[in-house]
């Protein structure tokens, strides 16, 4: 809501406050002011003129010679460029010396061989949006009304004068939409009185009701209709004060008619229309549920299909407006016409959104129905445009008003005692404070015995129950004004769960291992949504996405961070190793949640260590992206759970690729990903993996307890094996632990040969065994008896010979 | 007998002081030294000497066998010194060049602020509590006091899935389902981080996936002051101890009275400036005292019970923190973003 600082005075004594001051208290309890406007910011030198003669320049086509009177002893040269000037024309003009928005200076000036001594302007030239320009002077320069003195102050005459507060309204503070509400929010903050616009109008004795005649048949809907009929009216502008006022606003003028409609509307916050009598082709007005199919061509020229959910005003048969939205083309005042029908009506704010969506037709009627309007406005509304339409356009109002009234308006009664209000706020405020406050807000109130009873005028519909009217108690109090305190009450621990805690461990040890914590995008395209997922379940989709690029819930994240490895390799930054930890989203049924899950991934392309001056340059391979989830298992106490089996995934190159099983269950992968995709995100060597975060957080681990140092000393016992080449090391691993018993206490992988000098589809591999007994100091016969039948079950198990 | 000696003494002492070898300083040792050496000839004519004479020439000799000794062992110290020496000089680096580097990652600056909040509050007693990003219309709004045909649904745009669940458009839903768990039970403090979604078009200032934080207290007697005092503990953690904070009216469905909170610039100091747009404030919160309708439909006596909320969003928090100028940023992990964040505060 904008508003004219000026036109604000005409209802509360501003006296002493200027708009920037003002602006400060409003937002101080509880409008937010979003700007202050200065609407003649930046011009000076700008006067009324008289367009004396005109005639073409001599040198250009498109140019005039014109000689203005602008109040100087002599006429000035003026050549303009705009079409529609002409002799007999009071103008605005830029007269030499003046400054225009932009600070455009304006001098003497010579155009194709004549002077110029200023500039004659148009509204959009003296800083008007060319939105709210009326249309006739949307394409060339203004033209004052002929009564207007010339040499006045241009932009004082167009009212300019003044400053604009733009006002953020919340939804509840519907009431601020009219000048009036906003009167007496401004009021109450100033502790001052709110004047009321007067409307007294003389009647003419022919009767409204032997015009027309209401019938509402949806009275849910719209339990208020009241008509006027004005006859005679003669359309042309409206007074420029009412001009500038509008487009303070922001509501372009029209016609006179028009323009009182919405004048009204600002004032009062109750949106008005003015039909064309004589184009009702009936003296009846009938509310009602459109039909299934019914059309109606609306005053912006389009078609619309309405259906049961719509409101329509109609002649009887047909649809001559969309209720609260906007009138039909059909029934438009226009330049012709003489007797005007005005409507002012409640209209329930349901109907009025329904159709406001369904055509996305937003009108300043529109948003004022759907916050709702004060039910005690409808008649006062009507009257005061009547009064208006009598002064401004010559009407001739007829006496009474056809309504059709089944609204009950009750104010609502809401009690708040003084105790709950100093509870809620943590105020010591006593009842007259209160009292005040409620007097300020023009509430009446009584108490009883520390309750006050306030009867909330119907403007305010926004308030209903007690904590509403704390609310107006402390706002108006000033929340600054309050002091601060901490709650009291029963201690509670303040934690993190086991899982959250191991959750940032995790996050720490990956940032320390190197992997830089990526967040990205839960959304993403049907193709990427479900690939690399490690349960291929439906994924789930949007109803109305706003892209196909974001249409669809992500089942894993190795693609988002695909892509974010994609962007960085654009950017010169082909070695990075990034990780996330989120949600990913698995269907279930239609109105079901889906299932959510917390997963854990990485990916780590190109270089994975670089130290260039001392020769080292190591890519990012399998093994060391293996080792940090090794690492990472450790930390969570499931290690000796852990098992990495060899497997293929789509996507995953087939054999680089392992399944992460924990005591027994697949909880993710580790692998390169495939050359094809590496491919399609222009990646080098690229190693990924998925693991469900849950599942590792939540794997039953045993309390940790202190292991003694050994303190005797172990023996340590090397093996090379030569094996077929598809055995796994870690099977042979397996193998030696289970035969070593209780005594061999590590195994380790010490040497790997796959070289030229072993027999074809054969490898070596080589084993350090360490065994121990924390009691005592073993003898070489206990050890040469375990490691033999180590070597035992790896020859019968694995086919393994030991290599000489 | 004596004259030689002392010429032997000398002798060796002049071999010894030129020698710089310690190879050589052996030899020395061995040929004065040794059984075969002269002081050991020399001594073999002792048996002529008169019985007066013998033990002043044993003692000279001695004397004369220490004095070389200990000029060997004082040049093997030396040279032993100098080796060493030599040995380390040529061992020089230049400690200049730069070090194996050490892979380091980092939190992500969302997570660095929420980490941070989420340690303030449970320092004063708060819980995280968290929950899922896809929602029932019923706890993202109904359960907020927002039912189906509420105006205020307008200002936030959701990406339904279906009629009855959405992309969570804020984290209050997680509010809804912590004091539902309660059974009506206070107090519930809580503070919830995570993921939200809005439809809204990606630019600088906009995101359709954003972070949102909340808190929450649910309790006998809590007091709007009590609200304004957490709030600026909170503000002069996060921006420094010289911030105030000004609580301005506002509206949102889920609570009465609501605010709207501005912690006062922390660039300018209040002064005014570009980054707070002359004000000397900068609005950093929406929150306000629980709305009774709120708790009835979480099972709490609204006669008893009394709350308050706040929330934020975190994008916001960090980019005035670190004066991020493009939202973006935080969604493309560009590494020369990420890597502004290393330090450790």
């Amino acid at each position: 809501m904008y508003v004219s600082y000026k036109w604000l005075q005409e209802y509360v004594d501003l006296s002493g406050v200027s708009p920037e001051e003002l602006a400060e208290k409003i937002t101080k309890s509880g409008i937010e002011v979003e700007g202050v406007e200065t609407l003649n910011e930046g011009i000076s030198g700008v006067v009324v003129g008289y367009v004396q003669e005109r005639e073409q320049h001599p040198n250009a086509d498109k140019l005039n010679k014109c000689l203005v009177d602008i109040g100087a002893e002599e006429p000035v040269q003026i050549i303009c460029g705009a079409a529609n000037v002409d002799k007999g024309q009071k103008v605005a003009v830029a007269t030499v010396g003046a400054v225009l928005p932009g600070n455009f200076k304006i001098k003497k000036a010579k155009l194709r061989g004549e002077e110029s001594h200023g500039m004659i302007c148009s509204l959009q030239e003296l800083g008007f949006e060319s939105k709210l320009v009326a249309k006739e002077f949307a394409e060339g320069i203004y033209n004052f009304p002929q009564d207007t003195e010339v040499g006045l102050d241009a932009l004082e005459q167009l009212h300019r004068d003044d400053q604009v507060l733009e006002l953020g309204l919340t939804p509840n503070r519907a009431d601020c939409l009219s000048m009036l509400g906003v009167a007496y929010e401004v009021a109450a903050i100033l502790g001052k009185e709110v004047k009321f616009p007067v409307s007294e109008v003389e009647t003419s004795s022919e009767k409204a009701a032997d015009y027309i005649q209401v019938t509402v048949d949806a009275k849910e809907d719209n339990p208020l209709y009241v008509a006027k009929v004005i006859k005679n009216v003669k359309i042309g502008p409206s007074p420029l004060w009412m001009q500038a006022r509008l487009t303070a606003a922001g509501i372009r003028p029209h016609n006179n008619v028009v323009d009182i409609t919405n004048y009204i509307l600002l004032e009062y916050g109750q949106p008005l229309h003015a039909f064309d009598y004589d184009r009702l082709d009936s003296k009846e007005i009938l509310v009602r549920r459109a039909k299934d199919g019914e059309e109606i061509i609306t005053l912006d020229d389009a078609k619309r299909k309405l259906t049961t959910d719509h409101l329509v005003i109609t002649n009887g048969e047909n649809p001559i407006a969309l209720a609260g939205v906007m009138g039909g083309a059909n029934s438009e005042v226009q330049a012709d016409t003489t007797n005007v029908l005005l409507e002012s009506a409640y209209f329930i704010g349901g109907p009025v959104r329904k159709a406001s969506r369904d055509h996305g037709l937003r009108s300043e009627a529109s948003a004022r129905y759907e916050k709702g309007v004060d039910p005690n406005r409808v008649r006062a509304a009507a009257e005061r445009a009547a009064q208006l339409l009598a002064e401004y356009a010559d009407g001739e109002v007829l006496e009474g008003s056809v309504e059709a009234d089944s609204l009950s308006v009750e104010p609502a009664v809401v009690s708040v005692t003084l105790e709950k209000i100093n509870r809620v706020l943590g105020t010591d405020l006593n009842m007259k404070d209160v009292e005040d406050i409620f007097s300020r807000l023009q509430f009446e109130t009584a108490t009883d015995n520390g309750t006050i009873i306030v009867t909330v005028p119907t403007r305010r519909g926004d308030i209903t129950i007690e904590e509403d009217l704390i609310e107006e108690v402390g706002r108006l109090f000033g929340y600054n004004n309050l002091a601060s305190t901490l709650p009291i009450g029963s201690a509670t621990p303040g934690h993190l769960t086991p899982y959250q805690n191991k959750r940032r461990m995790v996050r720490h040890y990956l940032e320390g291992a190197g992997l830089y914590q990526a967040v990205t995008y839960s959304l993403t395209n049907e193709s990427k949504a479900a690939q690399y997922a490690l349960e291929k379940r439906e994924p789930v989709r949007l109803a109305m996405p706003m892209s196909e690029d974001r249409s669809v819930l992500r089942l894993s994240i190795i693609p988002q961070l695909l892509e974010v490895l994609k962007y960085n390799t654009a950017r010169q930054n082909d070695s990075l190793a990034v990780y996330e930890t989120g949600a990913v989203f698995l269907a279930n049924g239609s109105d079901e949640l889906p299932e959510e899950r917390e997963h854990l991934a990485g990916a780590v392309t190109g270089l994975w260590h670089s130290h260039l001056w001392q020769g080292e340059k190591k890519p990012v391979d399998f093994f060391v992206v293996k080792g940090i989830l090794e690492g990472l298992f450790e930390k969570l106490g499931i290690s000796s759970a852990v098992e990495f089996r060899q497997s293929e995934k789509e996507g995953m190159h087939p054999g680089r690729t392992a399944e992460i099983y924990l005591s027994g269950t697949s909880v993710g992968f580790i692998g390169q990903t495939h050359p094809t995709v590496e491919k399609e995100y222009d990646l080098k060597e690229t190693y990924a993996f998925e693991l469900s975060l849950k599942a590792i957080l939540e794997a039953d681990v045993p309390p940790l307890q202190y292991v003694a140092i050994p303190r005797f000393p172990s023996i340590t016992r090397d093996i090379a094996l030569v094996v077929d080449k598809e055995k796994a090391a870690g099977e042979l691993e397996s193998i030696i632990k289970e035969a070593g018993g209780a005594l061999l206490k590590e195994v380790q992988v010490f040497d790997l040969y796959e070289g030229e000098r072993m027999e074809p589809g054969k490898k070596s591999i080589a084993f350090s065994l360490k065994y121990f007994d924390p009691d005592r100091t073993l003898t070489d016969e206990e050890v040469v008896k375990a490691h033999d039948i180590v070597l035992n079950a790896v020859k019968e198990k694995a086919g393994a010979v030991l290599r000489g | 007998m004596q004259e030689r000696l002392k010429e032997l003494q000398t002798e060796a002492l002049e071999k010894i002081s030129q020698t710089s070898d310690l190879k050589e300083l052996n030899d020395i040792r061995v040929s004065y030294l040794g059984k075969k050496g002269p002081i050991t000839e020399v001594l073999k004519g002792m048996g002529k000497l008169s019985a007066e004479e013998r033990p002043k020439m044993g003692a000279l000799a001695n004397e004369v066998r220490d004095a070389i000794a200990a000029g060997i062992e004082e040049k093997q110290k030396h040279l032993e010194e100098a080796a060493v020496h030599e040995k380390l000089a040529a061992e020089k680096i230049d400690v200049t060049l730069p070090g194996r580097p050490v892979k380091t990652g980092n939190h992500h600056p969302l997570t660095r602020i929420i980490e941070e909040i989420e340690d303030l509050f449970i320092g004063m007693g708060y819980t995280v509590a968290e929950g899922p990003e896809v929602e029932k219309d019923y706890y993202n709004f109904e359960a907020l006091n927002l039912p189906k045909d509420h105006p205020a649904r307008d200002m936030q745009d959701s990406f339904y899935i279906t009629e009855e669940t959405l992309l969570r458009t804020q984290t209050s839903p997680v509010q809804a389902r912590t004091m539902e768990k309660h059974d009506g039970k206070g107090p519930v403090k809580i503070i919830c981080p995570g993921k939200v979604f809005r439809r809204d078009n990606d630019d600088a200032t906009h995101s359709h996936q954003f972070m949102q934080i909340e808190g929450l207290v649910v309790g006998e007697n809590i007091r709007m002051t009590d609200l304004k005092g957490t709030l600026e503990v909170f503000a002069k953690k996060l921006f420094g101890e010289d911030r105030e904070i000004r609580m301005r009216p506002s509206f949102f469905p889920f609570t009465e009275p609501s605010v709207e909170v501005d912690v006062s610039c922390f660039k300018c100091g209040g002064k005014g400036c570009n980054i707070c747009k002359k004000t000397g404030w900068i609005e950093i919160l929406g929150s306000g005292m629980v709305h009774p309708n709120v708790l009835e439909m979480s099972g709490f006596d609204s006669k008893k019970y009394s709350g308050f909320a706040f929330g934020m969003g975190v994008e916001r928090i960090a980019m005035l923190k670190y004066g991020v100028e493009d939202i973006r940023h935080f969604y493309t992990n560009d590494v020369r973003f990420l890597n502004n964040f290393q330090v450790h505060e």
